[in-house]
């Protein structure tokens, strides 16, 4: 009955207007800034299309493209097979650039870059760590003097992309953690001070002694943050970078399904940095508004051949070539 | 509530016994020349501005649907809050209420942590911002020199105009410092016998999230309070101090207890805004679900766990459980004025108001 009223008024609208081309999207905050750029670079290439982002939150995005309220959608972490199967509009993931998170820490007289270890940091979390003077995090950063004080751990109080990530790491590397905790955009975490957003933890961070945070590569760049390096599959300490960052998704790729649905945290690869990952447009496979569909099947073109340069410049990791070409395919299906 | 109920002459619900208007009253004024009978001259001027018959019955049904709007608002929201946690409600039942878990992975939900937040933070605001309060609209109506009394009263209502996350703001850079090199291990030194201060202190928490909501609520408080104060009658003032009262005599007795309904009022208002309060708390008490002794131990809100997982709650049951927190929230707020009424009726039971 709803989708019909809805439905309608999406006819309506699109009929009316034949000339201008809306598409509604929603979801992640984290691309908001590049999908922005592309929407409104888009939109003066092509004066008929205007694309309109909100960038509600990723379980919003889920939800409104699943009721069929906006045409596209965009996540941070994959659906669930239980979110696919419940949607009312079946939708198809289309990784857009990547991401990472890093960690980040406040350490009076310590101007180095620390070293961590996977199932240090899960610890640390879980409150098995508790001081820096701890042996195991000596054990990584050879000739650091650490000071015997007890750590901080600071996490995001407000579900988000940036925990799914980080907690969806430290569940591979530590069986504990996963038992424990669990990945998910919100988690029960054990120990520690939830602080809202990027710049909350980062304001916590930089103003409490000894305390441990995370935050993503995009915001610690943009302020000038110092953070570690942390420990790959191959167990070299990587610093996160958008070249570490699209070698974890290269490394990844040979591995792709064909529903994008993939985790790269802990990517294999020498030079992959380990915390990383895709995030996602939402897709409805099938359109109510075939003209709608078409436009928007135009634009993912665009972001292949021209959005993808833009995104280093911008701090995001573009898509490798090998799955921007299994992307390409996947646009062709879009009716 | 009437706030200024106690300085009125009338009950507000009586209604006012108007003098009939019959025409004929005004028919013959007293003079030599004779005057038809008719509207008076009163009568048709209110008529001729669009006053009629049925002024008076329209009014009345236009205040109804006023007052009646409130109910349905109240019962809209209501029925929401319960029709949108079903899936919760069935799931863990009334016991959601007292349960401690919070868990999105495992689908483990329960309200107790944050509902013991959201009172310990506002009661602990209440603590703070009371005596301050009252210290404040005390002097600002009995002792304050006149060319003081503009400059505070317009800051004490400058504090209640400022955003809520700029209160916060301030406090993440200025009170958490504050309070975990100062004031907190000063409090643990001094106080720390009394158990309440424990634990490691990192400067965010209850306490910390209980000094700013004080802050945020002193304005309306003080503010409320020294209105009703400055509408107790002269005369009272007068005559308790023509029976030999000191000053402070005179405001116990001549001024605050003729204001006591109004006061608890003000302070009942505080405490909607502080059990409400999400942006600043969330910033500063820490946000981890936790119940405890110790006021430096971070915890969290009813409304922060709302405002900072709704956008990101995937799964049906996860929402049902936030939007059962809504209703949470919704009941503890109705408890604490059904509270607050009980109180005022405890007050002012058998004494008349203006009994001093």
């Amino acid at each position: 009955m709803n989708l019909k009223f809805i439905a309608a008024g999406v006819l309506a609208i699109s009929t009316m207007g034949a000339t201008a081309q809306n598409i509604n999207g929603a979801g992640a905050t984290f691309p908001n800034p590049i999908y922005s750029r592309w929407f409104s670079e888009y939109s003066q290439a092509h004066p008929n299309v205007h694309i309109n982002y909100q960038s509600i939150g990723s379980g919003g995005g889920i939800r409104q493209v699943s009721e069929g309220t906006v045409d596209f959608g965009a996540t941070d972490s994959p659906m669930t097979d239980e979110a696919i199967n419940s949607a009312k509009v079946r939708t198809m993931h289309i990784p857009t650039v990547l991401g990472a998170v890093v960690p980040v820490y406040n350490l009076k007289g310590i101007t180095q870059d620390l070293n961590f270890s996977g199932d240090v940091i899960a610890d640390i979390y879980l409150g098995k760590i508790s001081k820096w003077s701890d042996p195991r995090i000596a054990k990584d950063n050879p000739g650091v003097k650490f000071p015997d004080a007890s750590i901080l751990p600071v996490y995001r109080s407000d579900g988000s992309g940036t925990s799914f990530i980080f907690t969806d790491f430290l569940s591979k590397v530590s069986p504990d953690f996963k038992s424990k905790v669990g990945a998910a955009a919100s988690v029960k975490w054990p120990t520690g001070i939830g602080q809202k957003g990027n710049e909350g933890i980062a304001g916590m961070v930089r103003q409490s002694p000894n305390s441990f945070g995370y935050v993503e590569l995009i915001y610690a760049r943009g302020n000038n943050m110092q953070f570690g390096s942390v420990k790959n599959a191959a167990g070299k300490f990587v610093k996160a970078s958008t070249d570490g960052v699209t070698a974890a998704a290269a490394a990844a790729a040979k591995t792709m399904p064909a529903d994008y649905r993939i985790s790269i945290t802990n990517a294999p690869g020498a030079a992959s940095y380990p915390i990383s990952s895709f995030t996602w447009l939402l897709i409805p496979t099938k359109s109510v508004d075939s003209e709608k569909a078409k436009a928007l099947a135009e634009f993912l073109v665009w972001m292949l051949d021209k959005g993808e340069g833009e995104a280093a410049s911008m701090t995001y990791a573009p898509l490798p070539k090998p799955v921007q070409d299994m992307v390409r395919k996947s646009i062709a299906q879009v009716k | 509530m009437s706030l200024t109920r106690m300085t009125t002459e009338r009950e507000p619900g009586t209604p006012l016994t108007l003098p009939s208007l019959a025409p004929a009253q005004f028919a013959a004024p007293p003079g030599p020349e004779p005057v038809e009978a008719g509207p008076s001259p009163i009568r048709e001027f209110l008529s001729k501005r669009g006053s009629g018959r049925f002024a008076d019955s329209s009014f009345a049904a236009v205040m109804l649907v006023c007052a009646l709007s409130i109910f349905a608002i109240v019962l809209f929201i209501f029925f929401i809050l319960i029709s949108r946690s079903k899936l919760s409600l069935t799931a863990f039942g009334w016991k959601f209420f007292t349960r401690e878990a919070w868990d999105p992975v495992a689908g483990d939900f329960g309200a107790l942590p944050f509902i013991f937040g959201t009172l310990a933070s506002s009661f602990l605001a209440l603590l703070m911002a009371v005596p301050l309060a009252l210290g404040v609209a005390i002097f600002l109506t009995e002792l304050c020199p006149r060319p003081l009394r503009a400059p505070i009263s317009f800051l004490t209502e400058l504090l209640a105009a400022i955003p809520s996350v700029v209160y916060g703001l301030w406090a993440v850079f200025v009170l958490v410092p504050i309070m975990r090199d100062n004031l907190g291990p000063f409090l643990y030194k001094t106080l720390g016998w009394t158990g309440f201060f424990e634990g490691s202190n990192f400067g965010v928490g209850l306490l910390t999230a209980g000094i700013i909501l004080a802050i945020m609520i002193l304005p309306i408080i003080s503010s409320l309070t020294r209105d009703i104060m400055t509408a107790v009658p002269n005369s009272q003032r007068e005559g308790v101090l023509a029976l030999g009262a000191t000053r402070w005599e005179m405001i116990r007795t001549g001024v605050l207890r003729n204001s006591r309904i109004g006061i608890v009022g003000a302070v009942m208002l505080g405490l909607g805004r502080a059990l409400g309060e999400t942006m600043a708390v969330t910033m500063v008490i820490g946000n981890h679900p936790n119940i405890g002794k110790s006021l430096f131990a971070p915890a969290n809100t009813l409304a922060s766990v709302i405002a900072g997982e709704f956008s990101e709650a995937t799964g049906d049951l996860y929402l049902s459980a936030l939007i059962e927190i809504g209703l949470a929230l919704f009941l503890v707020t109705i408890v604490v004025n059904a509270i607050a009424r009980l109180m005022v009726w405890a007050v002012t039971r058998g004494a008349p108001a203006r009994v001093a």
